[in-house]
């Protein structure tokens, strides 16, 4: 069962569901860490 | 029996039956579902930045004397968390029966229901308002968000479980980093001379966060009966902690096994509130002129980072070295470092100091994603997302036990005559104790007894 052929589109659905999640979670991590380089100054 | 199927009706839209994966579908598609809603339900860590705003919702510039005080505006979060555990514990066995979609679906109108009815009590300045719409609709949002997706994922990812729910609690810690700037990005938007725009900021976070979490439930897919992935072949019998068997929910809670996790989770927390809840005070106190107050604002936001990584960090390692010797390091190292942190400021080294609270917030953080799957390895899957659900009332407790117990032991302290900074080394010295007690917990875990497996029928039905 787990060998069978994946499903069409796979790959964009993987792409887009990884964006839709990715993108808010980098800019997240990206406003903290500019915070947390004011630690470093 | 013939009759019985013909008369049932077919599955709906919301139901576990219509949301089976097909054979070719990818397990890889499963964790984004996961993290839609705990991208958004891990906002509540950053909650408190509308607490100064709404302090002088009628003042504008500053407090007015009918404005909300801090104190009150405490317990949103605090009535929140509560309502977390709670929720997670009584509707855990409903999200095991009807599935992940319409659990989802149910925690996204909760959690931006919330989000609503807090609005109209920031608009009608009504606390009780917004202690029934964040606190007590919101809180039961956040249990239904936390566990639903954890129990799919544990059942996509067989082969590493730790890795898996790691991932959508890893989101979880997250959602502060993203929920902190945009509530104050939009807060400044709608802000005008003579409005505080906390009210206009609720209604779109609710709004944004109903959609993305649905979007979650949407997307999500559990497992055909007996799908295993490529390659896994599933262990025939227990193997030390790790069971074939599987334990009733009900059955879990009368085993030791179950307090002594309760136990491991809830001290563990407290001890890592400990430190969260005392981070930038005690960077500038222990360091004095040393560091500032901008300095310690990015440290807290440091902290954040390390929660967040160590949460998947943490949960992953457990699948190679097992999920007692996780809790034997988070516990032994976690003793030694809060030792070391009491400590830095007399060897005088913030350095030190920074390094030791960020592997303390990467083991708090990996305490939360690592005991799903010490839950599945001691009571099997079936019912793991129901006793989880029930253990996150160790949490609960922590929430309220934890900042009581550090801030009673400082104020003690001072009150007879200690240092300010003093205090903090001998707070940090009681969380090792604490964690002393968690590991003795922890290793005093054993499988859990025959008498409590149910018969073979009965756990496959």
């Amino acid at each position: 069962m787990s060998d069978a052929p994946q499903e069409s589109g796979t790959g964009v659905k993987l792409l887009v569901y990884w964006l839709l999640v990715g993108i808010p979670l980098l800019w997240g991590v990206a406003q903290t860490i500019a915070n947390a380089t004011k630690m470093f100054r | 029996m013939s009759n019985a199927l013909s008369t049932r009706r077919p599955p709906g839209f919301l139901d576990r039956e219509h949301i089976v994966a097909g054979s070719g579908f990818n397990r890889w598609l499963v964790p984004p579902a996961a993290l839609c809603v705990h991208l958004c339900i891990g906002s509540v860590y950053a909650f408190s930045v509308f607490n100064l705003p709404m302090t002088r919702l009628l003042g504008i510039t500053k407090s007015a004397p009918d404005d909300w005080k801090l104190t009150e505006l405490g317990w949103i979060f605090s009535l929140a968390i509560v309502f977390l555990g709670l929720s997670a514990a009584f509707t855990g066995t409903w999200l095991d029966r009807v599935g992940p979609r319409k659990a989802m679906l149910a925690a996204a109108a909760c959690f931006g229901g919330g989000f609503l009815i807090a609005a109209l009590g920031v608009s009608m300045h009504v606390l009780w308002l917004i202690y029934l719409g964040y606190g007590v609709l919101g809180g039961c949002g956040l249990g239904i968000g936390y566990i639903s997706p954890v129990k799919t994922l544990i059942t996509w990812f067989p082969d590493r479980p730790g890795m898996a729910t790691g991932m959508a609690i890893m989101g979880f810690g997250g959602g502060a980093m993203i929920a902190s700037p945009l509530s104050v990005m939009l807060m400044h938007a709608f802000s005008t001379p003579t409005h505080i725009g906390v009210a206009d900021t609720f209604v779109v976070l609710g709004i944004v966060y109903f959609c993305f979490m649905a979007i979650g439930g949407l997307i999500v897919r559990v497992p055909a009966a007996g799908w295993a992935p490529a390659g896994y072949v599933a262990p025939r019998q227990s193997v030390g902690l790790v069971t074939t068997e599987t334990v009733h929910v009900d059955t879990a809670l009368r085993t030791p096994q179950f307090w002594l996790l309760w136990w491991v989770l809830c001290l563990n927390v407290t001890a890592g509130i400990g430190v969260i809840g005392q981070a930038s005070a005690m960077a500038q106190e222990m360091f004095p002129g040393k560091v500032t107050a901008v300095a310690a604002a990015g440290f807290v936001g440091l902290l954040s980072l390390f929660n967040m990584g160590g949460r998947f960090f943490w949960a992953s390692v457990s699948d190679t070295i097992g999920r007692k010797a996780t809790y034997v390091v988070f516990f032994v190292l976690g003793m030694v470092l809060y030792v070391l942190v009491g400590a830095t400021q007399y060897i005088g080294s913030e350095a030190l100091f920074v390094l030791a609270v960020c592997i303390i917030l990467s083991m708090y953080g990996g305490g939360f994603a690592t005991v799903p799957a010490y839950l599945r390895d001691i009571f099997g899957v079936r019912y793991v997302g129901a006793i989880h659900g029930r253990l996150l009332t160790a949490w609960s407790a922590a929430g309220v036990f934890g900042p009581v117990l550090v801030n009673y032991i400082r104020e003690y302290q001072i009150d007879h005559g200690v240092v300010k900074a003093d205090a903090y080394s001998i707070t940090m010295y009681i969380m090792a104790g604490l964690l002393l007690i968690g590991l003795i917990c922890n290793l005093a875990m054993r499988p859990v007894s025959e008498h409590h497996h149910l018969p073979g029928q009965e756990a496959d039905a």
